[in-house]
């Protein structure tokens, strides 16, 4: 990953802020609490819950990358996954059994999209793809409720969520976060590998480039498409699985993919990178914000403060931070 | 046999270029207002007028703000909502500071202070495109909704965040807002203001603005090289398309529920009017008043269907069950055509030119 000279300019000038900010508000306002340890606690607080929304923002980008379609229904994919699993696991199904047979439920949904849905679609307007994935949201939204119901379910995996002090005691952490961003960075470095190391993660980086080209060498579009679209569904099973058994399996689960556009426009929509580093600075820079600014403004500001904090950088980057250069010809 | 347009000359510039150059249209058009302003208000009941007929005219004149910005000049927006809240509070700050004030001009200023809004919402569609955009103006969204449920100002201080319409009139002492009137004034009152901006509208994407528009949404590179500039051309479609939504956020709040809070306004109401377009047809006025009554009626008519067949299912599944036949359904029509139901109107009309005898 080679980082360009702005994108390089624009973290570090966002990072700068992101301690001076808070700083000067520390500083001039009474009402806010400031202190080097507590500061650095909520930054890494937000670091943490930061990778939570990668692990949503990625599975926008591997669908976005390979097949140009902006899917709105991510967040439905997780919360789907997500009430799968618990549904199999409390039908008496062991927890690994569950997760299997959850993954080749992913794997039917995703060729059931291919077949009915994208087949169907070959060649339509960006935006009338996009209005049919908010068609499968909801679909699967309803679908997955009817089934397994619609009251609020635990997923226990046994992790802990009480917070513990690291650095010698003098920030708080909660165990359950570092846990996550541990599983999320796995989960980046396996797909990484995967895109660059396998035949068909060669094959799914040919098409993202050209799809034209791609079938052309004789890669089979059909079947790239199903890949990319199950790869996408193992990517919600994760999500669901951690943001599950942070805030408990119930419908608010869906609307986690309200949290990851911010980080995916961030970031770029063809990047994966892009949706990690994204994904961490509208983290952090969502928690500094609500602790140290909001207080002077009135509070609850996390609903809008990460679109905020992405349309500023768009200004900057139009595409993203990592996207592709947008070129555009007559 | 009825429906075509030989024999009909046209003897000047004028006529050549009316609106419905087709006699037959003409006709169907001013029977279509005969019945919406004299039959409807006659035949159909309070629930009928209340119920379904506010929200589809409404809605729909919201659809024609958003197919503006996004059907003609290709500004994919999220940000409906956000804007309808905004003609909803400023509305009610009017009334309520001016309370002399005539309902027109409070109708006309709140659609003034969202096209304000809109354009400064606006300004950074010059850099970003696409779907970059339209996750942009969801910033627009949940800013201002967030605004208005903070801020006390908006609400003169009410404890519930929720406002509510002081008791207006429209033409002598017929009340158009407020408890005591009569859901046919408030039909008649909103019909009257729907058509006449539907009007306006139509012939406004005729118009040299409109042309620029569509060559801005076609291709923005090329449109800035045949001389077309960039910044008043997509500003005005965001000031005109925010002042459409605002108006239509204000008669939302004032004349269909009479009281409102900024939740009335969420994400899922834009999602509601951008499913409005895309189902009616984008860049086609009539699109939006087929897909707000089709998007109006959808839910009504799967909520009953389960009655009629005599199946007795519990309420939260029923809920559940619509997710899913709506979402099906978007999707079967997106397959089926993509271009909307204004499309499918246009297909017909050219069957019906050929008819009886196709060739």
């Amino acid at each position: 990953m080679r980082l360009e000279r702005d994108v390089f300019y624009i973290i570090l000038a966002s990072l700068l802020l992101m301690v001076a900010i808070p700083w000067t508000a520390g500083l001039l306002s009474e009402e806010i609490f400031f202190e080097w340890p507590f500061f650095f606690e909520v930054a890494i607080g937000g670091l943490l819950s930061g990778v939570m929304y990668s692990l949503v923002a990625l599975g926008f980008v591997l669908i976005f990358k390979a097949s140009g379609v902006f899917n709105f229904a991510q967040g439905a994919m997780v919360l789907f996954a997500a009430l799968t699993l618990v549904g199999l696991n409390e039908m008496g199904l062991p927890m690994w059994l569950a997760i299997i047979a959850t993954l080749i439920v992913m794997l039917v949904l995703a060729m059931a999209i291919e077949r009915v849905v994208l087949r169907s679609l070959v060649n339509q307007e960006h935006i009338i793809l996009f209005m049919a994935t908010i068609g499968i949201a909801y679909f699967l939204d309803g679908f997955g409720q009817t089934i397994w119901g619609s009251e609020v379910k635990n997923l226990d995996l046994g992790f802990s969520q009480a917070p513990d002090f690291y650095f010698g005691g003098l920030i708080l952490i909660n165990d359950f976060d570092l846990i996550a961003a541990v599983i999320a960075g796995i989960l980046v470095i396996v797909l990484a590998l995967f895109f660059q190391y396998t035949r068909i993660g060669r094959a799914l980086r040919a098409v993202a480039d050209d799809h034209q080209a791609a079938l052309s060498v004789g890669i089979p579009l059909k079947h790239i498409w199903v890949i990319v679209w199950a790869v996408a569904g193992i990517v919600a099973l994760v999500a669901g699985i951690m943001w599950g058994s942070k805030l408990g399996v119930q419908f608010s689960l869906a609307l986690i993919a309200l949290k990851a556009l911010p980080v995916l426009i961030l970031g770029g929509f063809t990047s994966i990178p892009g949706a990690i580093i994204g994904g961490l600075l509208i983290g952090a820079g969502e928690k500094l914000a609500e602790v140290f600014i909001a207080p002077m403004i009135g509070g609850g500001i996390e609903d809008w403060f990460a679109y905020m904090l992405a349309l500023a950088f768009l200004v900057f980057r139009p595409q993203g931070l990592f996207g592709e250069k947008i070129i555009e010809r007559v | 046999m009825f429906y075509r347009e030989a024999g009909e000359f046209k003897a000047s510039y004028k006529a050549d270029q009316a609106i419905l150059p087709i006699r037959q249209d003409r006709w169907f058009i001013w029977a279509i207002l005969a019945v919406a302003f004299l039959v409807i208000p006659a035949v159909s009941s309070d629930y009928w007028l209340g119920t379904i007929m506010l929200p589809f005219l409404i809605l729909a004149l919201a659809a024609i703000g958003l197919n503006v910005l996004t059907g003609y000049a290709g500004q994919l927006s999220l940000g409906t909502g956000g804007f309808m809240a905004t003609g909803a509070f400023a509305a009610y700050k009017l009334a309520t500071m001016f309370p002399g004030m005539h309902i027109l001009l409070v109708l006309l200023f709140s659609g003034t202070i969202t096209a304000g809004v809109g354009i400064l919402f606006g300004i950074p569609s010059l850099r970003i495109k696409g779907f970059y955009l339209a996750v942009a103006t969801l910033a627009s969204q949940f800013f201002l909704i967030w605004m208005f449920n903070k801020f006390g100002w908006f609400t003169n201080y009410s404890s519930s965040g929720v406002i509510s319409a002081p008791p207006m009139t429209a033409i002598g002492d017929v009340l158009v807002t407020g408890a005591h009137a009569t859901v046919t004034a408030k039909y008649l009152f909103a019909l009257s203001i729907v058509t006449l901006l539907a009007l306006i509208t139509k012939n406004l994407v005729r118009s040299n603005i409109g042309r620029e528009w569509m060559a801005v949404r076609d291709m923005d590179i090329a449109a800035e090289i045949i001389g077309i500039k960039m910044l008043p051309t997509k500003l005005k479609a965001f000031a005109y398309s925010s002042f459409l939504c605002g108006i239509a956020g204000a008669l939302w709040a004032f004349v269909h529920t009479g009281s409102v809070e900024p939740l009335a306004f969420d994400v899922n109401r834009s999602f509601q009017i951008l499913f409005m377009i895309i189902i009616g047809g984008l860049g086609s006025i009539m699109g939006a008043f087929l897909g707000s009554a089709f998007i109006v009626l959808l839910p009504i008519f799967l909520s009953n269907a389960p009655h009629w067949f005599g199946l007795d299912i519990p309420v939260d599944l029923i809920s559940h069950i619509e997710a899913m036949v709506f979402g099906a359904l978007i999707i079967f029509f997106l397959i089926v055509e993509p271009h909307g139901l204004a499309r499918l109107w246009q297909i017909t009309k050219e069957k019906l030119r050929l008819w009886p005898f196709p060739y």
